[in-house]
């Protein structure tokens, strides 16, 4: 239903996100893709993988879990739709392996989503 | 009689960041600000108690940032709880899981039943019915994300806010020249002085993750209430920069402001006691809450750990094995 917001000209509610009071949603899986917040940051980490010795402080680190280790390919591996570029993980990396390079020199930088969350 | 088996969860210690459970139960994808110790705290809860929980959020921001806009970061159940009766839900909620487990409709593992609930949520308006659900023995994990102000509703002071510190209640000037005056409540040992069926009891930070984790997992193999009690820096309410949520944690341990503790059935366990103490003002001097302060306001605070760290060195620090922290 289309709701006029003084200034803000209308926002669509889709009907199946439409509450009256209380809901019951459902729990994501393994992101929540309605959310996401990679056009948040100015800053991302970039890893210089010779440094890196996997020892997993990175990924203990991120409140937003944007580092996984791949056993299979022995990698640490960024997840660039959710980190917000708080710098976190470059800040405790022990190994300096990580640095912060602006948003800006990538060409994926900066994105906007197609949807506002 | 024989005892009825409610199949409750066990876990065993993580001996490193290895063999931590990879399942993400508190997932990416929420609107805490970048940088957010207790998202960090949640996550490293989450993962280390695993899918079978219900978590109770009680208004804070660990709600409202996380469930905004109908989406929420949590794989698990969860069910939000008004700020002020977190202990009462999460009662109902292990009592009606336990009758069903007698009646034999509930048939799996017992469900962890963990609230989430920030300082306010906790030690102040949520007091009574956290205290009452103690006192009633359930079998539940009360956890206080402690970041040290109502942060959620714009950093107005808690009773954990520390003295000296500016919130938007408690704003440093001409007749207050250190914002806030009063000293903080001390929510451990509110729960150890009076709530006898609580037999385990620890402190820890987002710091030391390890140490979190196996914290979360041995409260949870309990059969009563349990109590934890987390430092989680707040980068917006503290007016530090965000990269230094992990780094402001460690600091408030080697200052004194954060003593690393068990209390097992009466027995104390401090961890972290650092060889010597570093003083208050190299924790505060990173945080614009305390940018205000004049010497004598930061001297006033030292001494007040001072004494507090006193407490620590006559429940006789001893050194405990706990897994290595690489960080
Ligand atoms: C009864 C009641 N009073 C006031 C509020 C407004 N309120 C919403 S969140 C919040 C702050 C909660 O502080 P805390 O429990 O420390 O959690 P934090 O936001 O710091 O994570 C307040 C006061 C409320 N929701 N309910
Ligand atoms: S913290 Fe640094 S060294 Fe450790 S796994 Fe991450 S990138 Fe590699
Ligand atoms: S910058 Fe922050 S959000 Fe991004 S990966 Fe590092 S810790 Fe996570
Ligand atoms: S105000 Fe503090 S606790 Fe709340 S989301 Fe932001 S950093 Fe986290
Ligand atoms: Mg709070």
């Amino acid at each position: 239903m289309a709701k006029e917001l003084p200034g803000y000209g209308t926002i669509n509610v889709p009907k199946d996100r439409e509450v009256p009071f209380g809901a019951v949603t459902p729990a994501p899986v393994c992101t929540q893709d309605l959310f996401q917040t990679s056009n948040w940051r100015m800053k991302r980490p970039v890893k210089e993988d010779e440094k890196c010795t996997r020892c997993l402080v990175c990924y203990m680190s991120c409140p937003d879990a944007c580092w996984e280790y791949k056993e299979a390919e022995d990698e640490m591996y960024w997840i660039a739709n959710f980190c917000k570029g708080c710098q976190i993980c470059i800040q405790e990396c022990p190994t300096g392996a990580l640095t912060a390079a602006p948003e800006l020199d990538f060409p994926d930088g900066v994105v906007r989503l197609e949807k506002p969350f | 009689m024989q005892a009825f088996d409610y199949k409750f969860q066990k876990f065993e210690p993580l001996k490193s960041f290895k063999k931590a459970p990879e399942l993400e139960v508190y997932v990416p994808g929420h609107r805490t600000c970048a940088g957010c110790g207790p998202a960090l705290n949640y996550r490293l809860v989450a993962k280390a108690a695993g899918k079978e929980t219900i978590f109770i959020g009680p208004t804070g921001c660990m709600y409202v940032a996380n469930s905004s806009y109908l989406c929420t970061p949590y794989a698990c159940s969860w069910i939000h709880a008004q700020i002020t009766n977190g202990g009462a839900v999460a009662s109902g909620i292990e009592a009606a899981f336990k009758v069903l487990a007698r009646k034999g409709k509930h048939t799996g593992a017992f469900p962890n039943v963990i609230v989430m609930a920030g300082d306010g949520g906790t030690v102040d308006i949520g007091l009574q019915a956290m205290s009452a659900m103690m006192y009633r023995n359930h079998k539940v994990l009360f956890l206080c994300y402690d970041n040290e102000s109502y942060a959620n509703t714009g950093i107005q002071t808690s009773p954990t806010t520390p003295y000296g510190a500016a919130t938007t209640f408690t704003p440093p000037g001409k007749e207050i020249p250190e914002g806030k005056v009063l000293f903080p409540k001390d929510p451990p040992q509110l729960v150890i002085g009076g709530h006898p069926a609580v037999k385990y009891v620890a402190t820890t930070t987002v710091a030391h993750p390890l140490d979190l984790m196996n914290k979360v997992r041995k409260a949870l193999t309990y059969e009563g209430p349990t109590f934890l009690h987390m430092l989680a820096p707040c980068p917006k309410g503290w007016l530090f920069d965000e990269k230094l949520t992990r780094e402001m944690a460690r600091l408030a341990v080697e200052t004194g402001m954060w003593s690393m503790y068990e209390w097992e059935d009466g027995v104390y366990k401090y961890t972290n006691v650092p060889k010597k103490y570093k003083p208050v003002s190299e924790y505060m001097k990173h945080q614009g809450r305390f940018a205000h302060l004049k010497p004598e306001h930061i001297a006033k605070m030292q001494a007040f750990i001072d004494e507090r760290v006193k407490a620590v060195k006559e429940r006789v620090a001893i050194p405990i094995p706990t897994p290595k922290q690489t960080a």
